[in-house]
């Protein structure tokens, strides 16, 4: 039996745990750089103001309603992010954490019956409040897709805890959420069911094993018998290592200097190759992508891709490669708003296949890079630099109304007037 | 792929791929020292212990350990004085007389609290501040239980 345990407006809930004023107030938080809207206070859903909406877009409702805006601090919530997965894991150590705010646990076995297993959760999810202050949701299923679903009920319709197993009324609640709803079922694939009259979960766990898998394929099968009880996607206890790692990010304004890229592209590489090797990765390809603002033509958007004859993880090797490819996709006089790296087709650096006509790479080679990993531990990311990221940032994004690290920072925690 | 590049599709170049061949002459070469053996081995060394480390001292629960800046003197008596950390543990039940963290009515402060038949009130730890009486029209919670200062002597 497994459990889903989702936070309830997690950026927002973070913010209001160390600025209690916004209690009951509208408040948002807004992507990197200020984009778009990523976490919304009830108050905010109430007045239908979607979800991922461009802030442009909405200023005005925004000012008028007094919603509160925080920039992304990501400092912050990924510390209580880790905060409640620490509280999680004394309850097990089964877990699988999905996401910045939501993790899949596997319930105990003692707590089979219904009213134990509710209890249960309903202590959860209090403790998980107590402790770190964050109000979190959690739906129970026989498999991880009726969890998500549960879960979803939890948030729109109960106090915070829902149980599908052994429902009285379950095929009823299944025909109450539409397909749409399940995790894994996007858009195409909920207008293709519509189209052929399946509308709801319910409808969907009814329908014929080959039509399903003609129409949603081998892993359309696999959700609908997950819909049906029948468990087809183990919890993952330890993450996979990443298939691929990608950094990109639009810049506070607009930049058309060759150099301003160069340097944006330098942090995006030694920020994906660190965590590249943490996993013990190295890479065979990376794309470089730069773009000028979508919402205005002419739109002009490059990418190009490099292959390495021998993976790497070397980060000035891949600063090299990248400002290589940038040359060759670069164009005087654009005003571009966007530049990214994405590393691809990792693999294991023990499971390197050495290139027929070079060497494999090198012990040097990563020494040197163990050296500036342990350094960046030791002082601080960004004590230790690599030159071309460049020290004096023109482009840096912009997060006018980021709130303070309390959590990660001595200078910038929680100040209290006594 | 979707999620970080958003606009990718509507890009009008193909996918162009160059190869880029092996080289470590940009490599950064920074000499490495090992650690030199040489002499007696220290009789110690197989006694060694981790330092005691002061986490473990004033932090029992550290999913729910969280630290505040003191900005006041209203706990004077108690040793809490402006500037000094105070060390806040949620996962505590605050029992009567705990110092706390609480907010009233939307800010946060720092007080003892005192249950007297049946009333609740918040009492700083100097003279000149009288007990605050919480009413059931006031907004009130408890933060987090106070269980350590750091207070500076320099």
């Amino acid at each position: 039996m497994i459990a889903l345990v989702d936070c309830n407006n997690f950026y927002v809930e973070c913010e209001r745990l160390f600025q209690p004023r916004l209690s009951n107030k509208p408040v948002v938080v807004l992507s990197n750089n200020d984009g778009c809207i990523v976490s919304r206070s009830n108050e905010v859903k109430q007045l239908g103001i979607p979800m991922g909406i461009p802030v442009f877009q909405a200023r005005d409702e925004l000012l008028f309603e007094g919603v509160e805006m925080f920039s992304s601090n990501y400092a912050l919530y990924g510390d209580m992010s880790a905060r409640i997965i620490a509280t999680l894991r004394q309850f097990t150590s089964a877990i699988e954490v999905y996401s910045i705010d939501e993790s899949f646990i596997e319930l105990p076995k003692d707590k089979d019956k219904d009213k134990d297993r509710k209890a249960h959760c309903h202590h959860i999810k209090e403790t998980v409040k107590k402790w770190t202050g964050l109000p979190v949701s959690i739906g129970i299923g026989m498999t991880k897709s009726l969890a998500k679903l549960a879960n979803k009920v939890a948030k729109k319709y109960t106090s915070g805890v829902f149980d599908l197993v052994n429902h009285p009324r379950h095929e009823k609640v299944l025909d109450y959420i539409p397909v749409g709803d399940v995790w894994g079922i996007g858009k195409r694939y909920t207008e293709k069911l519509n189209q052929h009259g399946i509308e709801t979960v319910y409808q969907l766990t009814r329908a014929d094993d080959k039509w399903i898998q003609k129409h949603l394929t081998i892993t359309g099968l696999r959700i609908v018998m997950e819909l049906r009880g029948i468990p087809c996607l183990p919890l993952e206890l330890t993450p996979s290592p990443k298939k691929s790692i990608g950094r990109s990010r639009s810049f506070g304004r607009s930049v058309t200097k060759i150099e301003d890229l160069k340097q944006a592209l330098a942090m995006h590489v030694t920020s994906a190759a660190k965590v590249l090797r943490e996993e013990g990765s190295v890479a065979s390809c990376m794309q470089v992508v730069v773009e000028t603002n979508p919402f205005v033509e002419p739109y002009h958007g490059k990418h190009i891709t490099a292959k390495f004859e021998t993976p790497t993880a070397s980060t000035p090797a891949m600063i090299k490669c990248a400002h290589e490819g940038l040359m060759r996709i670069y164009r005087e006089g654009e005003s571009y708003t966007r530049a990214g790296i994405y590393l691809t087709d990792l693999c294991s650096e023990n499971a390197i296949q050495a290139s027929l006509f070079c060497e494999p790479n090198t012990e040097r080679s990563r020494d040197v890079m163990e050296v500036v990993d342990k350094l960046m531990v030791r002082f601080g990311r960004h004590k230790i630099k690599w030159a071309s990221e460049g020290l004096k940032q023109k482009w840096a994004m912009r997060q006018a109304h980021l709130s303070q690290r309390y959590t990660t920072k001595w200078d910038e925690i929680l100040k209290v007037g006594v | 792929m979707i999620d970080l590049f958003p606009f990718l599709g509507r890009m009008p170049e193909g996918v162009k791929i160059w190869v880029v061949p092996y080289n470590d002459s940009n490599a950064l070469k920074i000499p490495l020292f090992e650690s030199v053996k040489a002499g007696f081995p220290s009789p110690a060394e197989d006694y060694l212990d981790a330092c005691l480390d002061l986490n473990d001292l004033v932090i029992k629960h550290p999913a729910a350990t969280f630290f505040v800046k003191v900005d006041g003197d209203s706990m004077i008596d108690v040793g809490i004085e402006s500037g000094d950390v105070l060390v806040v543990d949620r996962a505590l039940d605050p029992i009567n007389t705990s110092i706390v963290v609480a907010i009233i009515d939307g800010d946060f402060t720092v007080k003892r609290i005192h249950k007297d038949k049946g009333q609740l009130f918040l009492v700083a730890e100097n003279i000149g501040f009288d007990p605050i009486v919480i009413t059931e029209e006031m907004d009130f919670q408890i933060w987090g239980v106070v269980t350590f200062v750091v207070h500076s002597l320099r």
